[in-house]
Order: C-alpha cells, then structure tokens, then sequence
C-alpha cells in the first residue's frame, strides 16, 4: 500500500480521514497547516497528496499551483477538499492543476474510492 | 346699357342707402326711434338671411334639383314658428348678459372663457370669408350681365366701398351699446327692395310672359325634369342644416339677438319673417321653368336678369340687379359688423391688453373702434382675397351649404348651454374642436381640393366616407359625422369634467333665464336683501366673522342689529372679504348677482358657496394628507435603506456559517459513518446510522440555505451553452433516481418536442428539475404513480410541464409553495423546505419562470424559460 499526506488543520476531519485510510491499509502522515507545507511533501516524498482548501498560513490553491510548478511535484496525484462547494473553488482547484476535488462533507467510501482510483496499485 | 349708367346707379344706390343710415342715426340720437325700432324694421332687417346666393341662386338651384332650393327657406320657418322659444330665450340672454356676438355669448355662458371665444370666432370666419366672397362674385357676375367690360376692378371696388360703409356705420358709436340704428335702417330698406325686385320679376313672368298661374302650372307639369325628384335624406339634411344656421350665423345672430330693441319684436318676426321668405321664394320656380324654355344655354343662376333683358325690359333688370345688389351688400355689411365684433373681442383686443398691460391708459375706447375697423377692413380683405384665389368659378355655388355645416358646429354648445346646466367648458371646446375638425376634413378642404379623396391611403379617413359610411351624399355624409361627434364630445366633456364657480353661476343664468323678472342689472338698480348676503356671507367666512362684520358695518352706519343697509362702499368691502376667501372673480359675480337680482336665484348662490367652503376644506385636508405621506415616504425610504443593510448582512452570514457548520458535519458525518461499519455492536451501529442520516439532512439544509442566499443576492455567477433539452431533462431523471428508489414512478416523455436547443445555465435548470421530478417522487401519491413532461414551444419561448398523478396541492397552498418552509406534509419526509423557493429563485436568474399549473389532475408545475 501507499504513503498518504493529509494537509488539514481540522483535527477531528484529519483524525476521520486518517482512520479510513490506515483500516483499508494505508500508510498516513498528517501535516496540519498551509505554512511549510511544500517542504513536508517534499520530505514526505508521499504516492498522494490530500489537501484542504482552506489552511492557515497558506492555501490549497496556492500550495497546490508552487507543487505544479516544481519537476519533482508536478505529476504527484492530488486530492483537494473544500467546505465550499462552489464554482469558483473548483475552477480554481483545476486551474492550479487537480487530480480530484471532493467537498466536504464527502462519504468514506468516496474518498476512499478516489485515493485508490489516484494511486497505481 | 353702358358700363357707366351702371355704376352711375349703383353709386347712386350706394349714395341713397347712406342718406337713409345717416338719418336714421341722426334720428336714433335725438330719440325719435320710435318708428326705427319698430317690429317691422327688426323683421325685415332678418332678411339678411336671403343673400344673393338666394336671391340668384335659388333659381339656378331649382332650375338644377327642383323644389330642393326651399329647405334653405324651411329650417329658419321652422325655426321661427316652431321653437321661437329658444329665440326668445337667446334675446333675454342676450339682453341680460349685454352679449355683443355669437361668441361672445359661447365664452360668456362657458365662465367667461376665452378660448372658447376664440375658437367660435375662428370657425365663424373661417364659415363667413368664401360665402363673402360669393356675394362679390355675385355682384360681378351680375354686372357682367350687362356690361362686358372692365370686370376686373369690379370686385375690388365693392369691396372697399363696402368697408367704407361698414367702417362708417358700423362703428359709429363710441357707446358700447352695440346697437347699429343706421345700418339696421338701411338694411332694413335694402330687404324691401330685394323682396320688391325678386316680386317684381315674378309677377312678369307669370302674368307677362307666360299667360298667368295656371299656364306655369302646365309648363311645370310639362318639364317633367328627372332630377328635379325629391331626396327624402338631403331634405332633412338640407333643413336641419338651414335651421341651425339661421341661430349660429354669426350675421344672423346679430341682427336677430344684438341689435334687437324689444323682446316683443319677436312675437311679429315669429310670423313675419317666414311670410317674407315666402314671398322670396313664391315664384323662383315659375322664373326656373320659364327660363329654361327661353334661355335653354343661359346661366340659370342668372335668370332673374336675364329673362327681364331677353324679353326687352330694361327697367325691371335693373330693379332685379339693384335687388341683388342689396342682397350682397346687406349680407356683407352685417357679416362684417359681426365678424369685426369677434375678431376685435376675442383675439386682437386680448393681444393688445397683453402687450400694452402696462401703459394702458384709462381710455380704452379709441382702441376698440380702431381695432374693430381693421377688422372689418381685414373681414372684407379676406373675403376679396378669397374671391380672387379661388378664380370666382363653380367653386363657389356650394359655398353656402358648406359654411352652414361649418356654422352649425357651434349648436350644440349654444343649446345644450341654454337647456343642460351640466355642460362645461370643457365639454364644449371638445365639441367644437371634434365637430370642427370633422367639418374641416370632410366638407371644407375637399371642396377646394385641397385634400385627397383616399384619406391617406386609410381606409376608414376618407373624407367622403369616413368610418367606411359608403354612398351618402358628401354633404350630410359630413353634417352627420361632424354633428354627431360634436354633441358626443361636448356630452362627455361636460359629464367628466367639473364646473368652475363662474361657470355654474352663469350656467344657471343662462339656463333659468326665465325665471326672473327682466329688468336692470346694475349697482343701482335693485336694493339687495342684506339678509341674503349675511346668509351668503356665512357660508363662506364663518358663521361668527360673518356676523361680526356686518355688526361692525350696521353700527358704522347708525342702524341697530345685525342687517346694514347694502350701500355701495358696504358692498365693496364686504366683496373684498369674500375675494379673500373664495377668489376675485367669484366673490364679484356673487355679489353682483345678489345685489343685482339677476338671474341667479338665492339658492344657485348657495350652492357656490357651499362648494367653495368644501373645496377649501378639502384643499386643507388635502395639503395635511400630502404632509402626512411625506414624512411616511421618508420613514419608509430609512426602513427601506436598514432592510437593505441587514439583507447584505444576512448574505454575508449566511455563507459564512454555511462554511463554519460544514466542517463539524464533516467530522461527524465521517465517524458516524466509520460506526456504522462493522466494528461497533448491533445497536450502536443502527443508533449511527441514525446520526448520520439526520446529518447528511443537515447539511442539504445547510447547502440549500447557501444556494437560495447566493441566489437571492443576485451574484450567482451562470454558465451558459447551448444544450438540447432531452440531455438537461436525462440528466435530471437519473440524479433524481436515488429519491425513494423504492417508488416506481411512470415517467411519460416527449422526445420530439425534447429536441430543442436552449441556451442557459444546464447545471441550473437541471437543478430545477431534479427538485420537481423528485417532488413527484416523494409526493405523488397515486397508487400507480405517473409523471408526464410536456414540452411544447411557443413563438418567444418554451414551456416543460412536470404533470403527475397525484392528489395535487389543494388551492389555499398553491400560493405559498414556492415559500422558504412551506413544506404541505406533515408525514416527516425527508426535505429541507426549500426547493421550490430555490426553484423560483434559479428561473429568476435563468430570466424564465416558474408556476403552479390548477386543474390539472395532479400537482403540475410549468417551468417556461425564453427562447
């Protein structure tokens, strides 16, 4: 199985998403803010990428537009997550170059199907 | 017999008839008047009615269509014999209200209004100026007769003697009594020798020519001429049309009305009068027949001299030539005086005042005779004018009858003014203004050519069938049309509109002229009841201040109690006081009538002031309602400005919470979800499924709160493409699949209509339909539920009808579902309460709409979105 990394500043999401992920086998580290973000993928080095939207200190969009902009990040699968459903978000989500985009609140079985659909097995 | 014999005796005629005026002046200012105002002189000074359009024409007239020619005679005997009451009635106006004209007498019964004046006066000499110049041509045509040269300068010269005389005697007086003794004389003179010459000639060619009355009788029997046959409708017409004349041609008003001397008069004009027309029109057609045998190519018109001539009696042409002479100038003269009279009151002295208002001396007088000269100059001059454009040709014969129906527009407005209290201004300027343009399109202008026979190429605007009205003749095509939307419009008029205060006062004068004693109305004539102006004067200044003044006035005056004796300085004050509460104007004609004991009964005062008290306090009432709705407007524009404020708050709010509630729902959506799998005991797992179902309804509460205020706050952002129907209609089917899965629901499609092509947000209008398939869904409860689309496309748009089974919505409800929560069941099914609002609020956006369809069956809703 893969290596998931899960940027969330909400704990509890965080914590929900981790445990779905880690029964069905895979492997999940949690970063929990915009702020250095890029260097945890970096270091992490992770099969997928699961991002909120909304971070403090910097936002999805942003991160996700400077990880399509680096080689080494370019092709990383990406999974993004808003609590805004809208237009507007999802145009920008593609714009900066998204995998998937879910809004929350997403079923377990959803994202669970995604990340495996994401990742090569 | 030489051009100069001719004019000789014209000259001489001429010269005779001003010997006969300015005596009888000289006579009228030494007040030997007795025999000048005699019943005679006033009948046959009416004569001026038989110009020489009759005296020559009506033989050409009979010559060409028979006995036709006396329905001109028969409407004013109709008149004369049969409603010699409204005669009477127009004198004692005339009379009382010191009328100088025609319209004079419209403005005056109108509240003196001016316009009205003006409008009478255009119409009359609009009328006048071509039948003016027929009486020149008469005149020429007749010298023609005996001399052929030099016709040219015959016209001009008649016309300026013509002013001449009319300027002399007609203007005499510096008075304003209007009165013309010396014209009337010589009028009066000019009817007996028309009437002696018309006689005259008659007698010859009855008993001289041919061999007494029972050889005319034969030879009328004997030209058995077809067109001579009668014509039922143009009788009538003719009459109706010669009747209202003789009371609105403004010469005949003046005669009739202005300078009559005594009432009684009438009583012997009553019969007199159409005894004289009698007498003109005895032998016109023994003169036709005769004529026609003798003078087979001659003009018939002309008849009257020429029969004379061809049988060698040169004497008795000229008796005939002076005879219609004397109908030409007497016309004229009269015409001029009545005309100048308006022209000068109505339009130039108003304009002077206007332009002088503020040099203007105390001695107005001298303005007035001078502008009424150049009037009567400037009446003549037209009517010269007219005669040389329209080149005197055949244009002219049907002049009379045209300016007939032209004059007669002014009836209604005079009768209805003399019999109906409720006409007003109002309705009669519309009256006028219809009766007038309808006489101008369809009779005026087409008789010079002025105007093209297909009305513009409008089928129903042709001037000789208006409003499709084939086949009449042109002239009762137009008397008929102009008439009727005449008395329409003045009836309309008068009922929608409201009298003024000085139209009502001169409304009941006119109307109930009768039912006070003639007498006279000035300051000095009758002592007024101080007892009916404290009544008066209460009613509009208040029962205490009424009092109080005339307390003040009776002390001054060294009388006891509360009644002053009404003296002129008394008066004067107390009509300053009333101005100051009901108007100038009003306050003056009010006192004027109660001290005057004129027409107005006590009680027709009474009325006014009532009316003006209730209009003052309605006026008050108004001006505290106006204020009132003000300060309401700007208590409403504040709220307005707050509501406006907290909806753009509420917006705000909504979104944000939306998102705050949407991260806790996540977390327990996911771990209620996480219970329900296999990890936690049977209970709890059911207990979770619970929590999550409540929780996915949460938040479809929440998304749908979201949308409708992203909808309502109008910045929805829409993304519009092309889309065929059937692909938004699929689409929204299969999504509402999950709603009940259960439920097998029929759905009845029409896939040809489905394959139009919108152009709208497919992602909205898909939404739209999800809700009203999965309504059907959740709702219908028929026990084989169906639901039928109906598409069908309309010139500007197309309408989707989602139609299904059901028990649909009862009435009561069909107006309050497309409401935030109007949800109608209480069985707990699962929806937010706000679909159909979303529904409402996405066509809004889209630019289409959204109903309820009644009567359908079951519940029905149309989604109609432009093409």
């Amino acid at each position: 199985m893969g290596h998931v990394l899960l940027i969330e500043d909400e704990p509890n999401i965080a914590e929900a998403i981790r445990f779905i992920l880690s029964r069905d086998g895979w492997h999940v580290t949690i970063y929990p803010e915009g702020a250095g973000a890029l260097e945890a993928v970096r270091c992490v080095a992770p099969d997928i990428v699961i991002l909120d939207a909304m971070l403090p200190g910097q936002s999805g969009f942003d991160i996700l537009t400077r990880m399509r902009a680096d080689p080494d990040m370019a092709d990383l699968p990406v999974l993004m997550l808003t609590a805004r459903g809208q237009h507007r978000d999802r145009e920008a989500a593609e714009k900066a170059g998204v995998s998937r985009f879910m809004t929350k609140p997403f079923s377990n079985a959803e994202i669970l199907e995604q990340v495996r659909l994401l990742v090569p097995q | 017999m030489p051009f100069n014999l001719l004019v000789l005796s014209c000259v001489s005629y001429v010269i005779f008839l001003f010997l006969v005026a300015f005596i009888a002046e000289r006579r009228a200012a030494a007040g030997k008047v007795r025999w000048l105002r005699s019943p005679l002189v006033y009948t046959l000074s009416l004569s001026i009615y038989c110009t020489a359009w009759t005296f020559y024409g009506a033989v050409g007239s009979a010559a060409a269509s028979g006995l036709e020619f006396m329905t001109i005679y028969m409407g004013p005997t109709l008149v004369f014999v049969g409603w010699w009451g409204l005669l009477r009635k127009l004198v004692r106006i005339g009379r009382q209200q010191r009328v100088t004209s025609i319209a004079d007498l419209i403005s005056s019964r109108y509240g003196k209004s001016n316009l009205l004046g003006v409008a009478v006066t255009l119409i009359s000499v609009v009328a006048a100026t071509p039948y003016i110049a027929l009486q020149l041509q008469s005149v020429v045509l007749s010298f023609g007769v005996f001399a052929s040269e030099d016709r040219e300068g015959t016209a001009l010269w008649v016309a300026i003697g013509l002013a001449l005389f009319t300027v002399l005697f007609g203007t005499r007086n510096l008075d304003a009594n209007e009165r013309h003794t010396g014209v009337v004389t010589a009028i009066a003179v000019e009817a007996v020798v028309k009437l002696v010459a018309a006689l005259a000639v008659g007698v010859f060619v009855v008993w001289g020519i041919a061999g007494g009355p029972a050889d005319i009788l034969g030879r009328i029997q004997a030209a058995d001429r077809p067109e001579w046959a009668l014509e039922p409708a143009r009788w009538a017409g003719l009459t109706f049309a010669s009747a209202a004349a003789v009371i609105c041609l403004p010469r005949m008003f003046q005669v009739l009305v202005v300078e009559n001397s005594d009432e009684k008069h009438l009583a012997t004009a009553g019969w007199a009068f159409p005894l004289y027309l009698l007498g003109m029109s005895v032998f016109v057609i023994p003169i036709a027949v005769v004529g026609l045998e003798m003078l087979p190519d001659g003009n018939p018109d002309l008849f009257v001299l020429t029969i004379p001539l061809e049988a060698g009696r040169g004497d008795l042409a000229m008796l005939a030539f002076l005879g219609g002479f004397s109908s030409a100038t007497s016309m004229v003269i009269v015409a001029a005086i009545a005309l100048a009279t308006m022209l000068s009151n109505h339009i130039v002295m108003p304009i002077w005042l206007g332009l002088m208002r503020p040099a203007v001396s105390g001695d107005v007088r001298r303005v007035v005779l001078l502008s009424r000269r150049l009037s009567i100059a400037g009446v003549l001059a037209l009517g010269y004018a007219y005669f040389r454009l329209s080149g005197g040709g055949a244009a002219l014969a049907s002049i009379g009858l045209i300016s007939f129906v032209g004059v007669a527009q002014v009836l209604p407005a005079l009768v209805g003014g003399l019999f109906w209290r409720g006409a007003t201004r109002i309705g009669a300027a519309m009256g006028l203004a219809l009766g007038t343009a309808v006489w101008i399109y369809t009779l005026f202008l087409p008789s010079f050519g002025a105007i093209s026979p297909d009305g513009f190429g409008i089928d129903w605007l042709r001037p000789h069938a208006l409003f499709g009205t084939e086949g009449m003749d042109p002239l009762l095509h137009a008397l008929f049309w102009s008439l009727l939307l005449n008395i329409a419009g003045f009836c309309v008029g008068s009922i929608l509109s409201f009298p003024s205060p000085m139209e009502r006062l001169q409304g009941a004068a006119f109307v109930g002229v009768f039912d006070t004693a003639p007498g006279p109305s000035g300051w000095s004539g009758g002592a007024p009841e101080a007892e009916d102006l404290l009544v008066m004067a209460q009613r509009i200044l208040g029962e205490e201040t009424a009092l109080t003044l005339f307390l003040t006035e009776a002390r001054a005056q060294g009388r006891a109690g509360y009644l002053p004796d009404p003296t002129p300085a008394f008066l004067e004050r107390l009509e300053r006081r009333l101005a100051g509460a009901v108007g100038a104007a009003t306050a003056h004609a009010m006192i004027f009538q109660v001290a005057g004991r004129a027409a107005v009964t006590v009680a027709d005062l009474m009325a006014v002031a009532d009316e003006a008290a209730q209009i003052m306090e309605y006026s008050a009432r108004l001006e505290s309602q106006r204020q009132e709705l003000t300060r309401t407007a700007a208590a409403l524009r504040d709220a307005n400005a707050k509501l406006t404020r907290l909806a753009e708050q509420k917006d705000a709010f909504l979104g944000q919470i939306s998102h705050e509630l949407r991260t806790p729902m996540t977390s327990i959506l996911a771990f209620s979800e996480i219970l329900m799998g296999d990890v936690a005991p049977e209970d709890a797992r059911r207990q979770a499924g619970i929590i999550h179902a409540e929780a996915i309804r949460l938040t479809r509460l929440l998304d749908d709160l979201l949308d409708l205020s992203v909808l309502e706050s109008g910045q929805v952002q829409l993304h519009i493409s092309d889309v065929r129907l059937r692909a938004v209609l699929d689409r929204a089917l299969a999504a509402a699949e999950h709603v009940r899965p259960r439920h097998d629901l029929t759905v009845f499609r029409d896939s040809g209509a489905e394959a139009l092509v919108l152009r709208t947000d497919p992602d909205r209008l898909a939404q739209v339909f999800i809700n009203l398939i999965a309504n059907a869904r959740k709702y219908c409860d028929a026990a084989e539920p169906q639901l039928r689309i109906v598409v069908r496309a309309q010139d500007a748009g197309v309408t989707v009808d989602f139609i299904d089974n059901g028990r649909g919505i009862p009435r009561p409800a069909q107006a309050t579902i497309f409401e935030k929560f109007a949800r109608l069941d209480e069985s707990g099914q699962a929806g937010t309460g706000l679909g159909l609002a979303i529904c409402r609020e996405v066509m809004a956006n889209l630019g289409g709409t959204i109903a309820y369809l009644p009567g359908q069956g079951g519940a029905a809703f149309r989604v109609w979105l432009p093409l």
